[in-house]
C-alpha cells in the first residue's frame, strides 16, 4: 500500500465510528436520531456561487434585476416574441389569453393576468424565467420590464409611458391583490 | 346468467358481501363450469417445442399489451407543455409502473447530466450549501409508497356535461410509486435553517425554471429528496436525477429536476401559486395554497370503454386515496347512491397511498349506476358532485374529488354520467 497514512486514518475513523455507533445504539435516543449517521457532504457556497444562482423575485421587489422599460417600448417586443401564442394584444391563441375585461365572479368568470393575478412581480418573473417558450430566459432585463409594462398597460393598470424598473414595479397594485384566501397554511391569512 | 347460490347474503342492487368470492370458491367454480368450456389445443403447445427469446437487458411489456399507454394531451404549438394520463383502467394493484406514471411538463423534459447536477440550499440558512448527486447517494435514505396527484386532476369533471373517455383519461393525473431518497430535513439541518424562515422556494432545472413555495413545517415533516422510483433511478420524465416528494400534497409541489431551495420568510408568489393552481370561487374569492389532496376514489373496472358481455357476476374494483392519511372505508353503490355496501380494502393500507378496493357484483341486465365513496382516517368523506359544485362552483379547475359515476346500459356498455 502506497498510502499507509491514509489507510491508518481510515482505520482510525472506522474504529471511532464503530465506538460511536455502540455508544449511540445503547440509548433509545439513537433509534430516533438517524441524523447521527449523516455524512454532511454539502459544499459551502461562496458569495460568488450565490450570485450565479437565479434570483427568486418576491412581491416586495427583492430579486428584481436593475433595468427599465415602458409599454410603448414593449409593444414591438410583444409582437415579435409573444403574439404568436398569445394573440394580438394578449387576446389569446395556443398559449391562452393574457388580458381580459370580464368579471371574475359568477358561474362563468374570465380570469386573466390583469383581472386575477395578485402581483405584478409575478408577471415579470414568469416572463423572465419562462418566456418565450421557444427560448426561455432570452429576454434582457430591459426587454422584460418593457413587455411586462405593455401587458400591464393593455390591462388598464399603468399608462403607456409609465416606466417600470426595479423600484416602480413592486409599487404597481394589481386589482385582485387581496382576492386570495390561504387554505392549508395554519395561522396565516385564513378565510 | 350465472346462478348465485341461495344462501348468498342479502345484496344491495347486486352488490354481494365483499368476502363472497372467498367464502364461496367452490360454488363459484360450479357456476363457472356451467359456461361453455374453452377448447384446449389437441397438440403440445408450440412454445414447448422450440427455444424462446434470448435475455434482455431491460424488459418490456408484452407487445400484446401495447394499448396500455399514457394518453398525451399537449399544447398544439408547444409540444412539451401539457400532460399525459396514467391508464388507471388498465392497471391492477396499487403500484403504477414508472413508465406509466402521469406527466405534467411545462416546457418539455430536460436531459440532465447527473454528474453535473447540483442542489443549492441557500437564503435564510447559517451556511449555504451545494450538493452533488454523487454525495446525496451517500446519505441515509428512506422509502415511501405514496401517490402523486396533479392539482388539476379530474378537471374535466367540472364541465357541465360529462366527458366520455376512459377512467384514466379523466382521473389519471394521479399515480402511485415507491419513492426512495434522502429526507429533506437532513439537508435543512445541515445548512442550519434560520428561525425566521417559514417557507422554501423550490426551483427546477427545466425550461421554465419552474418555481413554487412550500411551507417549512411540511418540508421538515416528511418530504423526501427522491433519487429512486420503484427501485430504479428516477426516469427523466419523473425528475431525473432529483425530485421532491411531498406526500399527500398537490403534484406541482413535488418539484422535478430540483436544483435550488431558497429559505424565506414568505412565499415567492410565483405564477404556479397565484395565476395557476389556485381556485376561483363564484364569489370572486380564490382559494390559494390548497395543498392537501382530498379524499377520493373511483371504480377502475368496470368503467367506460369496457363492456359487460352478459349478465352475471363481476368484480368491481377501484382505487381510493387521501392526502390526509389512510383510507378507512370505501363504499360502493350500484343504484346511483341509494344503497351502499362496504368494499374489501386490499392491504397494505398505507397513508397517502393508493388503496385497492374490491367488491363482487351481480349484474341483472338492467341499467345501473356504479359509484364509490371513500372515507379517510380523519373522517373526511368524498362528496357528491352536486355538493362539491354547490360549495365551489365549476370554475375552480383544480382539486376536483367528488364521487365518480359510471352508467351501465342494458347492452352492457359503460358511460360516464353525473348522478
Amino acid at each position: 500500500m502506497s498510502t499507509p497514512d491514509a489507510l491508518r486514518w481510515r482505520t482510525h475513523r472506522a474504529v471511532f465510528a464503530a465506538a460511536l455507533a455502540c455508544l449511540l445504539a445503547s440509548s433509545a435516543w439513537a433509534a430516533s436520531q438517524p441524523t447521527a449517521a449523516v455524512p454532511r457532504l454539502g459544499q459551502p457556497l461562496s458569495s460568488g456561487d450565490l450570485a450565479k444562482l437565479p434570483p427568486s423575485i418576491f412581491p416586495d421587489g427583492r430579486g428584481l434585476p436593475i433595468g427599465r422599460g415602458t409599454a410603448r417600448e414593449g409593444a414591438a417586443i410583444y409582437d415579435a416574441q409573444c403574439a404568436a401564442c398569445h394573440g394580438p394584444k394578449g387576446t389569446g391563441g395556443s398559449g391562452g389569453h393574457l388580458i381580459g375585461d370580464g368579471a371574475i365572479t359568477g358561474p362563468d368568470p374570465d380570469p386573466a393576468t390583469n383581472t386575477y393575478w395578485p402581483y405584478a412581480t409575478t408577471l415579470f418573473d414568469f416572463n423572465r424565467r419562462a418566456m418565450p417558450m421557444t427560448a426561455p430566459g432570452s429576454l434582457t432585463a430591459d426587454q422584460t420590464y418593457a413587455v411586462t409594462a405593455y401587458l400591464l398597460n393593455l390591462g388598464g393598470i399603468i399608462g403607456a409611458d409609465a416606466e417600470l424598473n426595479e423600484r416602480t414595479l413592486p409599487q404597481v397594485r394589481m386589482p385582485n391583490r387581496d382576492g386570495f384566501d390561504w387554505i392549508d397554511v395554519p395561522g396565516k391569512r385564513r378565510r | 346468467m350465472s346462478r348465485i347460490p341461495n344462501d348468498t347474503p342479502p345484496h344491495r342492487a347486486g352488490l354481494l358481501d365483499r368476502r363472497w368470492f372467498l367464502k364461496s370458491g367452490l360454488r363459484w367454480s360450479a357456476v363457472a363450469a356451467a359456461a361453455p368450456a374453452l377448447a384446449l389445443a389437441d397438440d403440445a403447445l408450440p412454445t414447448t417445442r422450440s427455444p424462446g427469446q434470448p435475455f434482455s437487458n431491460y424488459g418490456q411489456p408484452s407487445p400484446q399489451e401495447n394499448r396500455t399507454i399514457r394518453w398525451i394531451s399537449a399544447n398544439r404549438a408547444v409540444t412539451g407543455n401539457g400532460v399525459s394520463w396514467t391508464p388507471l383502467h388498465d392497471l391492477e394493484g396499487i403500484i403504477t409502473p414508472s413508465g406509466l406514471h402521469f406527466e405534467r411538463h411545462h416546457n418539455g423534459v430536460p436531459q440532465i447530466d447527473a454528474s453535473q447536477h447540483r442542489l443549492a440550499i441557500h437564503g435564510l440558512v447559517k451556511q449555504p450549501l451545494g450538493f452533488s448527486i454523487e454525495h446525496l447517494l451517500r446519505y441515509p435514505m428512506q422509502s415511501r409508497i405514496c401517490f402523486v396527484e396533479c392539482g388539476g386532476n379530474s378537471n374535466s369533471s367540472w364541465n357541465a356535461e360529462p366527458l366520455q373517455t376512459r377512467a384514466g383519461y379523466l382521473h389519471g393525473l394521479a399515480s402511485n410509486s415507491e419513492w426512495t431518497g434522502v429526507p429533506l430535513k437532513l439537508l435543512l439541518d445541515e445548512a442550519g435553517v434560520d428561525p425566521e424562515a417559514e417557507w422554501l422556494v423550490l426551483e427546477a432545472a427545466d425550461a421554465i425554471a419552474m418555481n413554487v413555495s412550500l411551507p417549512l413545517a411540511k418540508a421538515r415533516h416528511d418530504c423526501l429528496l427522491a433519487l429512486y422510483q420503484n427501485g430504479e433511478r428516477l426516469r427523466p420524465e419523473n425528475g431525473y436525477p432529483l425530485r421532491l416528494i411531498v406526500p399527500g400534497w398537490e403534484g406541482v409541489l413535488n418539484v422535478k429536476w430540483l436544483s435550488r431551495i431558497e429559505l424565506a420568510r414568505e412565499p415567492v408568489m410565483s405564477r404556479n401559486e397565484t395565476g395557476r393552481y389556485t381556485e376561483l370561487q363564484p364569489n370572486g374569492r380564490a382559494r390559494q395554497f390548497t395543498f392537501v389532496m382530498d379524499v377520493k376514489s373511483l371504480i377502475t373496472s368496470p368503467s367506460p370503454g369496457q363492456s359487460l358481455p352478459e349478465r352475471g357476476l363481476y368484480p368491481i374494483k377501484g382505487l381510493a386515496w387521501s392526502g390526509h392519511g389512510r383510507i378507512r372505508k370505501v363504499e360502493v353503490s350500484a343504484d346511483g347512491g341509494k344503497t351502499w355496501r362496504s368494499a374489501e380494502l386490499q392491504g397494505p393500507v398505507l397513508p397517502t397511498s393508493f388503496t385497492r378496493f374490491r367488491i363482487p357484483w351481480v349484474w341483472d341486465g338492467r341499467p345501473a349506476v356504479l359509484q364509490s365513496r371513500a372515507t379517510d382516517e380523519t373522517g373526511r368523506v368524498q362528496p357528491t358532485r352536486a355538493a362539491l359544485v354547490a360549495e365551489r362552483g365549476r370554475a375552480g379547475y383544480f382539486h376536483y374529488h367528488a364521487i365518480v359515476s359510471w352508467q351501465v346500459d342494458e347492452d352492457g356498455e359503460l358511460h360516464h354520467v353525473y348522478a
